[in-house]
């Protein structure tokens, strides 16, 4: 019964002006993502006394400081929300998406030793990268729900949509992460310029502040920034303010998937050159 | 573009078909592998609108780019179940050529076609990391090969008995010595259940017996009807595990065919290049290296033979030396000769060429590939200076005893014998 045996075949050719994305193969090495997420996180405390410790430390000492400075000090209305529950529920899609948004950039010319010895697509990498803040997110996330035990504040039906704006902040992350990742193998530049561009990033999005301070009038080209829809999201499902989303959110997704669709393109362009050029 | 397509192989047996495989690198400019955006915008600066063209493509009419062609139109078929060795000098293209066969880097023109799965070992224990522990690092480097997680959970225990680190796989492997290391990344690899291994110069890392471990594993492989693409500078392992051999030398293919007439062939002709390339040390020019058959074009074992080295001294060499070793493909020293054991040389003048050497009465080598060292020195004054490269040369395949033709499972050195009893 084994007179015919089907096996893969493929064709090498030379690099080409558009190669299609690939994702059929990146379904077939859905493993691979899942490994190498799984290493990331597995080694990302080893050798720290702390450990996973540092997953809470993090948000909540700028959560403190945040607190201290715009809440106390500078007096930053926070929309009628005590300050420091204000500000941690904003800092937890904040720092999945900065900390997703760093390691994708940075993960092609981390893993060069793999993408110069070994085939596989390479797409794997900056999507490993994202998910990897994925735990570190949901452990916070618990210590959120704390707080607001803490505060008195109840969620209500809004936190179903949850889910779906922490798919939109990884999406966002990918998306940047994506153009960054593959720029960073041609231009190591790139990898000085990442922490400028998240703390600038920080202030352009309403994680200190409210977004009802922004001007009216700027509200649509702030709503450019996709992080703007995330974090008001994450206040409206489940702090109840800002009372509707709308418009600036729908922005949000048309920009994160305008970017992603793009630099999907633009890092399968690039791949093909990755192993000779990183 | 890498298609997946499913195909069902029907008469034709070829598994793997290129077509004018070729492929360039820049040199000069971006030698350092990444540029710096600062360099792409003083290029710019230079010729504007340039920097936007899609390089990879062509840049080859690039005015001030330089290429050096790693790979020049290489065609080849190769049927499944074939054993390939492929031989070539260090940068002759053969890494180049195995990473456009596994996908890492596409050929800048030409095309293939695989049938089948390819599992490609370039390097022992790529993805291994030393926080991790054994088993972990298994499963790891399993899925960056490209196995599936049941597949490596079937060939669990095998791969870990091949690598006899049972009893430290729970461990992390930077607790590991060298030899459990590469026992295990290699036993990974080698359980891949692909329909074609690449495998590349990595097996060169290991000792003797790690080799040979691995060379056994390979031609195990082989012989189960897997095809196997295999890079080695060690000529007897390719004899052994391959049937066919593919000669590569500056990019482009040069012989194909049965493993050993070609080695044969390439070693030929590697020792004709190597003769009339001057060589420099510090006190000598070097002209030339022989080892000659005094009864035969080729050397066979037994014959007498001489070996002559000629040079140059750059100052006068009052008291001159000459050692000479054999040595293994692997360096191990076999023997030697001392010039200073056997007489004494007049003083040599700045200049002028001389030549010295040895005739070996009957040289106890059998079939297979040996190197020759040379030292040349001034007694006088304790100088002794290694010829910086070695020479290689190939003892023939031919009868020995009584018509018999020994191969390297004899063993390197042959004896004059007879048996006791006369007939």
């Amino acid at each position: 019964m084994q007179s015919v045996r089907t096996v893969p075949s493929f064709h090498i050719e030379p690099s080409t002006r558009w190669p299609s994305l690939g994702l059929r193969e990146l379904w077939d090495y859905r493993e691979l993502l899942y490994f190498l997420t799984w290493r990331d996180i597995k080694v990302r405390y080893k050798q720290t006394v702390l450990g996973a410790i540092w997953v809470i430390i993090q948000p909540l000492f700028m959560m403190l400081v945040f607190s201290l400075f715009f809440g106390r000090l500078a007096r930053v209305p926070s929309d009628g929300i005590p300050y420091p529950v204000f500000t941690f529920c904003a800092l937890l899609p904040w720092q999945l998406f900065a900390h997703a948004l760093t390691e994708s950039s940075n993960s092609l010319v981390g893993n060069q030793n793999l993408i110069t010895k070994v085939y596989f697509p390479r797409l794997v990498v900056p999507i490993s990268a994202v998910l990897g803040g994925l735990v570190d997110f949901a452990i916070a996330f618990v210590i959120l729900l704390v707080l607001m035990l803490i505060y008195g504040i109840v969620p209500g039906w809004q936190i179903v949509f949850v889910p779906a704006l922490v798919l939109l902040a990884v999406m966002a992350a990918l998306a940047v992460g994506l153009w960054l990742s593959a720029l960073n193998v041609q231009y190591r530049d790139v990898r000085y310029t990442i922490n400028f561009l998240v703390q600038f990033w920080l202030f352009a999005t309403p994680v200190a502040y409210p977004s009802s301070i922004v001007p009216e009038k700027w509200r649509l080209l702030y709503g450019l920034n996709p992080m703007v829809g995330v974090v008001d999201g994450f206040r409206w499902a489940l702090l109840g303010k800002p009372d509707s989303l709308g418009l600036p959110l729908l922005i949000s997704v048309i920009v994160v998937l305008t970017l992603l669709v793009g630099g999907l393109y633009y890092f399968r362009r690039l791949e093909q050159q990755f192993a000779d050029i990183v | 573009m890498a298609l997946f397509v499913l195909c069902v192989i029907l008469m034709s047996n070829v598994t793997i078909r290129c077509e004018g495989l070729s492929k360039s690198y820049r040199i000069g400019a971006s030698q350092e592998g990444y540029k710096a955006l600062r360099d792409v915008i003083a290029e710019a600066a230079r010729a504007p609108f340039r920097r936007f063209r899609y390089e990879a493509r062509n840049g080859h009419e690039n005015s001030n780019g330089h290429y050096f062609w790693a790979l020049d139109d290489i065609s080849f078929e190769i049927n499944a179940g074939d054993l390939v060795g492929i031989v070539g000098r260090n940068g002759a293209g053969k890494s180049t050529l195995l990473r456009i066969l596994s996908r890492i880097t596409k050929p800048t023109r030409g095309r293939a076609e695989v049938h089948g799965r390819v599992g490609s070992l370039l390097e022992v224990g790529t993805g291994f990391h030393p926080e991790l522990t054994g088993r972990e690092n298994v499963f790891l480097n399993g899925a960056i090969l490209g196995m599936r997680k049941s597949e490596i959970n079937r060939k669990f225990d095998e791969i870990v008995a091949f690598a006899e680190v049972e009893k430290f796989i729970d461990t992390p492997v930077k607790r590991y010595s060298t030899g459990m290391y590469m026992r295990l990344a290699f036993g990974v690899a080698a359980h891949m259940e692909t329909e074609i291994l690449i495998v590349d110069e990595v097996l060169a890392v290991g000792d003797a017996q790690f080799q040979k471990k691995c060379f056994q594993r390979m031609s195990e492989i082989g012989r189960h009807g897997r095809t196997i693409l295999f890079v080695s500078h060690n000529m007897s392992a390719l004899r052994n595990i391959c049937k066919q051999a593919l000669v590569i030398d500056h990019g482009k293919l040069l012989a194909q065919g049965e493993v050993n007439h070609t080695i044969d062939h390439y070693l030929a002709q590697i020792r004709d290049d190597s003769q009339g390339d001057v060589i420099e040390t510090r006190t000598f020019t070097v002209t030339s290296v022989e080892i000659n058959s005094e009864s035969s074009p080729i050397i066979k074992t037994f014959d007498p033979v001489q070996v002559k080295v000629r040079f140059v001294p750059k100052t006068v060499i009052k008291d001159p030396g000459l050692y000479v070793s054999i040595l293994t493909m692997d360096s191990q020293r076999l023997t030697g000769l001392d010039l200073k054991d056997f007489t004494t040389t007049a003083s040599l003048p700045p200049g002028e060429t001389a030549e010295l050497g040895f005739r070996i009465e009957s040289l106890p080598l059998l079939p297979g590939s040996y190197q020759l060292e040379i030292h040349l020195k001034d007694m006088a004054s304790g100088l002794i200076e290694i010829v910086p490269r070695t020479f290689r040369f190939e003892v023939a395949e031919t009868e020995v005893y009584g018509g018999r033709k020994l191969d390297q499972w004899f063993g390197k050195v042959g004896l004059r014998a007879r048996p006791l009893v006369e007939r």
